[in-house]
This record gives C-alpha cells, structure tokens and sequence, in this order.
C-alpha cells in the first residue's frame, strides 16, 4: 500500500494540543463511543452519590405499601417487603461496579505483572506460566465460581476474588504476547545496549505499549463481569440480603412478576444502561487503538 | 597506540532447534556459527568499518560487543578490561563509555517517548541525576543540527533523516569512546545518506571517538573510514586500510562487492561482476575456501584447503584469506589471463 | 496547466502505455494530498523505462495506478492511462481484470508478500495461467520451463514448495518467473531488488534485462538505485514530490541532466565520487509537502538556482536535444516547446 511519511508543517498542531484532548476529540467523532463515555460517566456518578440522591432508605422494610406502583413517593414503586425501589436501584448499582472495578484491577494488575514475566522471564517460567493460565482458563468461570463459593461461602470478597482469578488469565496471556513481541524490537535493545535494567526497561519501555490493548479489553470485560455479579446474586450466591443489588432486585422481582413487573424492569434496566455504555465505550477505545486502523496522517 | 577495543578469536553460536528435536532429527550439531574466529582491534578515534551482506556475521559481532548477545568463546576487551564476561551492573560502566546506533532510525526510538525523554534516557539509566534535561536535550539537539523544538515530538513525528539525527545524539549524550553504528545509512535516501555521514565525520573530528560502522554499502565507507573489514560467513576474508582495499582488492569477493554499486553510467555496461549463486548456509559451510562455490576463480585446491591469512608484501596491516590473491592488473579490468581461463564461465 | 500539444512521441508507432498528465490525490483526515501532479511518461514498445526519485516522490504511487492497485482513498482528478489505446482509467473493472495477469504483470519489492505462503509454487504458477489455453499439466511444464529460465536450479522439485523454503533472492526469482509466464507486455516493477544484496541485485538486473530482450516486452521500473536504473532502462523518468521533473533516454539523463534535482541527485550518488572525501555532496532541506495547492517549481525550495518566477509559476516541459524534456525555468532561454 502506497502512504505518505508525516512531514513537517503539519504535525506542530497534533503535537500542540496534547495527548488527552486529541484523545477526547477522537473519542467525540465516535457516536456511539460518546453515548458509551457519557452512560458510563453517568453510572459511575450515580453510584458514588447515591446517597444524596436516594428518596428513602433502600433497605428499610415498609417505608411505603407492598409492591405499590410508581407514584411521587416511591418513583419505581416497592417491593414485597415495602422497600423502595428506586433508591435500592439507586445503592443497588454500588455493588456491582464495586466487583468490577475491584476484581478487573486486580486482575490487569497481576495479569501485566505475570504476563511480563512470562514474557521477559527464562523460557520455563514462561511455560509454568502459561500452564497455569491455560489450567485456570479451561474451567467454565461460572462453575469455578459456583464451587468456590459454594466452598468458601457467598461474601463480596470471595465474589471479588473469584471473578479477578477467572480473568486474569486472559490479560495475562495478552500482556505476555504484546511483551514478547516488543523483546525482539530494535528500541529494547537500544536501550539494552545503553546499560538499562529489565525492570526499568518493562516499566518504561514495555508496560505503556502493552496497557493500551489491555485497557480495551478490561472495558469491554465490565458488562460481563457485572453480568457475572447480578447473576450471581440472582442465584442467591451473591451478596446477602437486604443490602441492595441489581442482580438481588431482580432476583426479588421475578418472583412477584404477575404482581408487579416494575421491580424487574427496574432491576434490569441498569444493568443493560451499564453493559450498553461499557461496550460502546469498549469497542470505540478499541478502535481508535487498533494499529491497523491508526492510520491517521 | 594501544587499543580501545581489542576482539580476540570471537566466536558466536545460534542454537537452531531445540535439544529435544535435534536428537529426534538426528542433528549431532543442531548449532549454526554466526561468527567464526574473528580478531579486530579499534583505536581511539579511529574509524573501522565491517562490510558484508546479511547474515555475514557483522551485526552479531556488534551485539556481542555491546552485550546483547553472548559469545561461544574468544575475548572482547575495551581499553584493557576483559567484557565479555561482565553482565549487569558490572557491565553498565563500559555501557556508559560506548553507544550503539540501530538500524531502523525510527524504530530504535521508544515509541511513546518524547525527544526529550529519548535524549536524556542516558542520564537516567546511569543516574546522572545533576544533569537538567531541558539543557541537555538542546545541547544535543543542537549539536546534530536539529531545532530545539523537536524536544517534544514523538518518533513517528520524524522523517528517517531527522529520526536517524536523534539516534546519533542519544550515542553522543554521555560522551562515549566508542560508537557502533549499525547500517546507519539504511533506509535514508541517497540525498539525507550524505547528510548522516558528513554528521557522523564532522562529530567525530570534534568529539574524538572511535567508531565502528557495520554496513554492506562500500561506497559508504570509503569516505568515512581509516580500515575496513570484509566478512563472509562469519570471517573475516580481508582487513586493512580503506584506502588499500579500495586501491587494490585482494579477495575475488571484495572485487565483486566494490563493483557492486558502480558509478551511475550506462556506457560502463562491464563494471558489474556477476557471482554465481547465493551465499551459501552457514549450516552448510562448503569445504575448503568457503567463497569457492561462487568465485570465478575457483581452482582445485580451493575446494579442498582453507586459505590461511596472509598478508600482502607492501602493507603488512593487509590481510586477506585467498589461495589467488588478485594483483593489479585484474583490478584495471583485464589481464590475469591464466585466472579467467580457469574457472570462468 | 494543461498540454495542448503534448510532446510527440520519440518513435513514430504509438507507445504501448501512455500517461497523460495524471492527477492524483490521496484524501486524508488533513486534506488532499497532491501526489501525482501532471504526469506525463510513455513507455514504448520492448523498452524498458526507469522511474526514479527519492521516498515520497510518487514513484510507486505511480506504478500502483498503473496496476489499478491503489487505496481506497485514492483519487484520479485529470489525465489519462493509455495501455495499447485504451484508457485504464476509464475502463469497466472487469476488462481491467481481465489485463492483468494478462497483458500487464508486476513484481513487488517484498517478494515474500507477493506470494501466498500456504501454497506451494506450482499450484501459484498455474493459477497465473487462467487466461490461458491449456491443459494442467502443460501450464505445468510451462511453469517449469519459466523457473528454469529465471535460473532456479532443479526446477522440477522445487515447484512443489512454498515460498518459506526459498531464500530472498530465488523468491524474488520466482516472482519474475510468474509475471512473466503470462508473457506480459508490460511489466511494472517496483522496487524488485532493495530488498536484496548488493550482489544478488546485479543477479537480478542481469536476469530482468536478458528476459526483457528475450520476451520482448516492456518494464516500468521503478527504483530509487541510480547504478541499477542507468544499467537496465533505455529511458528514465526522474521524479522528485509528485512531478515527473525531467525525462529522456538514459545516456541523455546520467551524462547530460538538465534539471537541477536530477543533477543534485547524481552527485549525491557515493558510487560517483571517485576521491576519498570527508564531506559528502547533500539536498540541503526536506521534501516539501503535498497537502493543499502549489504554486512555483516544487524543487524551489532546495534548489540552488531559484529565482523569482520559480516562485510564481509552475514550469512547464522544455525540451533538451532530440529526446529529453525537463520541468525547469532556468531553461526558458531555451527554445519552448509546450505550453
């Protein structure tokens, strides 16, 4: 293919404007990338105001009737024990952003760590490695999870802990392939060849080339991960009751459905409003980070 | 004068398959010698080039210098102390004093790193922390003819020519002995080739260091170095002074090397040798001189016997490893009738 | 600028490609780029014409539009491709098809890409021979009898491997040996020796050169190597930011250049220089860009000799001796021959 080298005049402005604004202007041109950067914003805002925005205490039994409809009072009507469902919504979106944001950084965290070493480290390491990431990867995450639940029993913890060990493979194996990669480029070994350390060499050199990708993938993640959550406590192996959670809303409302619809459609919009934004989100960083798609002049 | 670098029988194994497939396949020797015996020596502020084309061993022995790659046997030493053995930290002050220039002029450079960062990365790695980067970023970008605002562009902002400026100033920030410029003119067109050049030449009258260019262009070295080496396989096949080499090639091999980029006539059709063939594997040494399968001098012996060096009788810094070492007349273009009559087609 | 009167062929039978004045731009998120402007070349019958010029000087851009190999933004705005009298450009996409592999074959500078790696050569070798008549087993010892002209030893067996299983050179090899299996009338070649050895380079000019006499067909050679282009071509093209800035035969070009780009160009060349020098000859500045519209010469800006109207006003085709024109003001005391 036939491209033309960047000269001169014309890179002053891209240079001027600085990294992140060019990154939000690109991100802006992407309409669905901004709809997702907005809903995700959005979500993330709600749960950590929640409790100035909440109308009634969420897990305060019979503030109000049994499964009323929505009214003034109560916006998304209550539940069978009287709770008010928008402000259980409300708080009720805390906890899963709480298990994606907590179990995905650990995750990439030791991920990249794990993934550099086997990407850098002596050939057996690697292969160690990449035996334990393959082994933890062939079990089903959900029936991983249900087991180790079942065995250490439904905390946010385990929770937390379980869905960080289910992915971290996956970033693993990424960051290794990316470090592997960058290992035979010509700009590690220049700086190999001017006395730079390993460690410094994948702190400086590697880790920003690798954490782009990653940063991709762990977006597009959350919505499954916040799936994983609700399901979770729709299955009743989640966090306990009465502390409010989409999946638990859910869970509650799908018993008194021929009642009342209004507890599952509030319980489930959240969470396909938070999925929706994360993949929107996901897939424009993607793009805009996809080296075959760079080819801005 | 006494020696700034002084290799010494280097020797560089590959491993080409692993121990497990080698005894499956039956390889007893599942190795490939990328550098074969090779012994140089480098004086301060004198410039030595290494001429071949790929996979003659020439960027190996500059990684092995500079410690990316380790060595079967052999000794590298720089001014005095014995390298080849240090690794890490007891390497990094000998690191400090000589600088490697890569082949790809953008692609040497870290990608997310500004100018300014990738000039002053020197000073970080040794932890000359008194250093301002600000001033010294200008100083050297300065010193290579570069506006002080390239300090905050990123590589991919620099066309090669700009980008290939930045690698010789990040050499140069601490000032080395020595520098190892690997093909520093690949993949810069003929008009910035020159600009490069007369930049390395000009640096180094004033600076004083030694270099050391690796590169398959001859015409490259002639105005830039004082000797040259000719490799072929891993070996050195001729050493000596430019100016003799260039004057009065010895090995058939370095006859068809200078001739391979002849002046741009089209009246001077028969300036061009043709070799046969291709350069063999170095899996696959042939026997004897190991240029004899592509020679067109070839004769018997040069099948069986490996020439030993020898040197020629007016120059004795001129070594060349050939059974039929050329004479004169060959180099004006014709004569050596008892050579073209064997082993020409 | 347009021509009027374009200059009249240097033979009197018609070219077998012409190009006439040829726009290009490529659409960018940063606006158009100019990157052929007013090309005009003929490549005649059974000769072999050289393009040269530095990176960015729209020599292989060039060669792409004359395969119709071009990117998607990609933009003819004027001008026309004359291949056997018919306009490529304006041609319906099936009867350009049906030229290539055909009547018009290309070899590429990265050998390797031109091949499909998981198949083997013979089964490549044999594609290539759709458009012609045949049984399997004659394209067959036709893709032998090629490989063995090109000088593949023990052609027989090796058809059966795949690209990996040949080193640089052979491949490069092979691929002349499957542009030319269709026994072409133009072949465009682009590039096809930098990616090899000093030595294996004169292998393959010598090979180009022998089969072009052999088959008769014409090469469009693009190079940036001014020892290979003035060992191969009859004619050269030198091209320097999009414009074809001087044309003629070759021994007109190397021993009398009229262009000031084409003579900076040639001192530049190191294999010229016969003493030993510390300095070499260099083009002060950078390759101007090509974004938006352009006024005056292109070279002005490194050129040595420019002078007022350089600035105000493009050059137009002045011709030198029988068969050279160059784009260049400092030769408008000479006779005017367009425009």
């Amino acid at each position: 293919m036939v491209s033309f080298e960047a000269d001169t005049p014309e890179i002053n402005d891209a240079i001027d404007t600085g990294a992140f604004g060019a990154f939000l202007r690109q991100l802006c041109k992407n309409r669905l990338g901004t709809l997702g950067g907005v809903l995700v914003v959005l979500i993330a805002a709600i749960a950590v105001l929640a409790p100035l925005i909440v109308t009634h205490d969420p897990i305060q039994i019979m503030v109000g009737p049994r499964l009323a409809a929505p009214s003034l009072d109560f916006l998304l009507g209550t539940d069978q024990l009287g709770r008010d469902t928008f402000s259980r919504v409300i708080m009720g979106g805390r906890i899963p952003l709480l298990v994606a944001f907590a179990s995905l950084g650990g995750a990439l965290a030791v991920g990249v760590v794990l993934g550099l070493i086997a990407g850098f480290g002596p050939r057996w390491l690697d292969n160690l490695l990449l035996l334990i990431f393959d082994t933890i990867r062939s079990f089903p995450s959900i029936i991983f999870a249900l087991a180790i639940i079942a065995l250490l029993g439904p905390s946010l913890v385990n929770i937390i802990l379980v869905i960080a060990i289910t992915c971290m493979p996956g970033y693993a194996r990424v960051a290794r392939t990316q470090a592997q990669a960058l290992q035979s480029s010509e700009y590690i070994a220049a700086e190999r060849s001017m006395g730079a350390g390993t460690t410094r060499i994948l702190a400086v050199h590697v880790l920003p080339n690798v954490i782009g990708p990653l940063v991709i993938l762990v977006s597009m993640d959350v919505p499954a991960v916040i799936a994983t959550s609700a399901g979770l406590s729709f299955l009743g192996m989640g966090v306990r009751p009465p502390t409010p959670d989409w999946g638990a809303i859910l869970n509650d409302g799908y018993s008194y459905i021929n009642q009342t619809p209004w507890i599952v459609i509030a319980g489930g919009i959240p969470i396909i409003l938070a999925t929706l934004g994360f993949t929107f989100l996901g897939e424009a960083l993607r793009d805009m980070f996809d080296p075959k798609l760079r080819k801005d002049l | 004068m006494s020696a700034l670098l002084r290799v010494e029988d280097l020797r560089v194994r590959f491993r080409t398959m692993g121990p497990l497939k080698a005894l499956a396949t039956g390889t007893n020797a599942p190795f490939l010698d990328a550098v074969c015996g090779v012994s140089f020596e480098i004086s301060k502020g004198e410039t030595l080039a290494l001429v071949g084309e790929s996979g003659s061993g020439k960027s190996t022995i500059a990684r092995t210098i500079i410690g990316l790659q380790r060595a079967l046997s052999g000794s590298i030493s720089f001014d005095g102390q014995e390298i080849e053995e240090l690794t890490g930290a007891e390497r990094k002050p000998y690191l400090r004093r000589m600088a490697m220039m890569f082949q790809d002029p953008i692609g040497s450079l870290s990608p997310r790193l500004t100018v300014r960062s990738l000039l002053t990365e020197p000073f970080r790695i040794h932890g000359l922390k008194e250093r301002d980067a600000g001033v010294e970023a200008a100083r050297l970008l300065r010193l290579v003819g570069l506006p002080a605002d390239f300090a905050r562009r990123y590589p991919h902002q620099l066309s090669g020519g700009q980008a290939r400026r930045v690698g010789i100033a990040r050499a140069l920030a601490l000032e080395p002995d020595l520098i190892i410029a690997d093909e520093p003119t690949a993949g810069l067109d003929v008009s910035v080739q020159g600009e490069v050049l007369n930049l390395l030449a000009r640096l180094q009258d004033e600076l004083g260091m030694a270099i050391l260019i690796i590169t398959h262009n001859l015409n490259v070295v002639r105005h830039m170095t004082d000797r040259m080496a000719i490799m072929y396989l891993g070996r050195f096949i001729e050493l000596g002074s430019t100016e003799h080499i260039f004057d009065q090639p010895r090995h058939p091999y370095t006859e068809a090397l200078l001739a391979a980029n002849p002046e741009p006539d089209p009246d001077a059709v028969f300036n061009r040798i043709e070799l046969k063939g291709e350069v063999p594997s170095p899996m696959r040494r042939p026997s004897g001189c190991e240029f004899h399968t592509r020679c067109r001098y070839a004769q018997d012996i040069c099948s069986r016997v490996f020439p030993e060096s020898s040197t020629s009788p007016d120059d004795p810094e001129h070594s060349f490893r050939c059974h039929f070492p050329l004479a004169r007349e060959v180099i004006s273009g014709f004569g050596r009738p008892h050579h073209t009559l064997v082993g020409t087609k | 600028m347009t021509h009027d009167d374009p200059t009249p062929p240097p033979s009197s039978s018609r070219p077998l490609l012409e190009i006439c004045d040829l726009n290009l731009d490529f659409g960018t998120p940063r606006g158009r780029i100019h990157a052929l402007r007013n090309v005009s070349l003929d490549v005649p019958a059974a000769q072999v014409v050289g393009i040269v010029g530095e990176s960015g000087s729209g020599k292989s851009t060039l060669a792409y539009t004359v395969m119709g190999l071009l990117a998607e933004n990609a933009d003819v705005t004027a001008g026309s491709i004359l291949f056997e009298g018919r306009d490529l450009l304006t041609m319906t996409a099936q009867g350009r098809r049906s030229l290539l592999g055909d009547r018009l074959s290309m070899i590429f500078q990265d050998p390797m890409t031109a091949l499909n790696p998981v198949r083997t050569i013979e089964s490549q070798m044999i594609d290539i021979q759709h458009h012609e008549q045949g049984s399997r087993s004659e394209k067959r010892a036709r893709a032998v009898d090629m490989l063995h002209r090109v000088g593949i030893p023990d052609p027989k067996n090796r058809l059966g491997a795949y690209p990996h299983q040949f080193s640089g050179g052979m491949r490069q090899r092979v691929c002349i040996a499957m542009a030319l299996l269709v026994k072409p009338a133009l072949l465009v070649a682009d590039e096809p020796t930098t990616a090899l050895d000093a030595t294996l380079e004169v292998q393959i000019i010598h090979l180009l050169k022998d089969l072009q006499k052999e088959i008769g067909c014409s090469i469009l050679f693009v190079s940036h190597h001014l020892g290979a282009v003035a060992e191969l071509c009859d004619r050269v093209a030198v091209m320097y930011a999009g414009e074809v800035v001087e044309q003629g035969a070759v021994r007109d070009i190397f021993r009398n250049p009229a262009h000031p780009y084409t003579r900076a160009l040639l001192e530049c060349d190191p294999g010229r220089i016969r003493k030993s020098t510390r300095t070499l000859p260099t083009i002060p500045g950078e390759v101007p860009s090509l974004l938006g519209a352009k006024v005056g010469c292109i070279f002005r800006t490194r050129c040595q000799h420019a002078f007022d109207r350089c600035v105000q006003e493009n050059p137009v085709e002045y011709r030198i001796g029988v068969d050279q024109v160059a784009r260049c003001h400092l030769l408008g005391q000479e006779r005017l021959v367009s425009a």
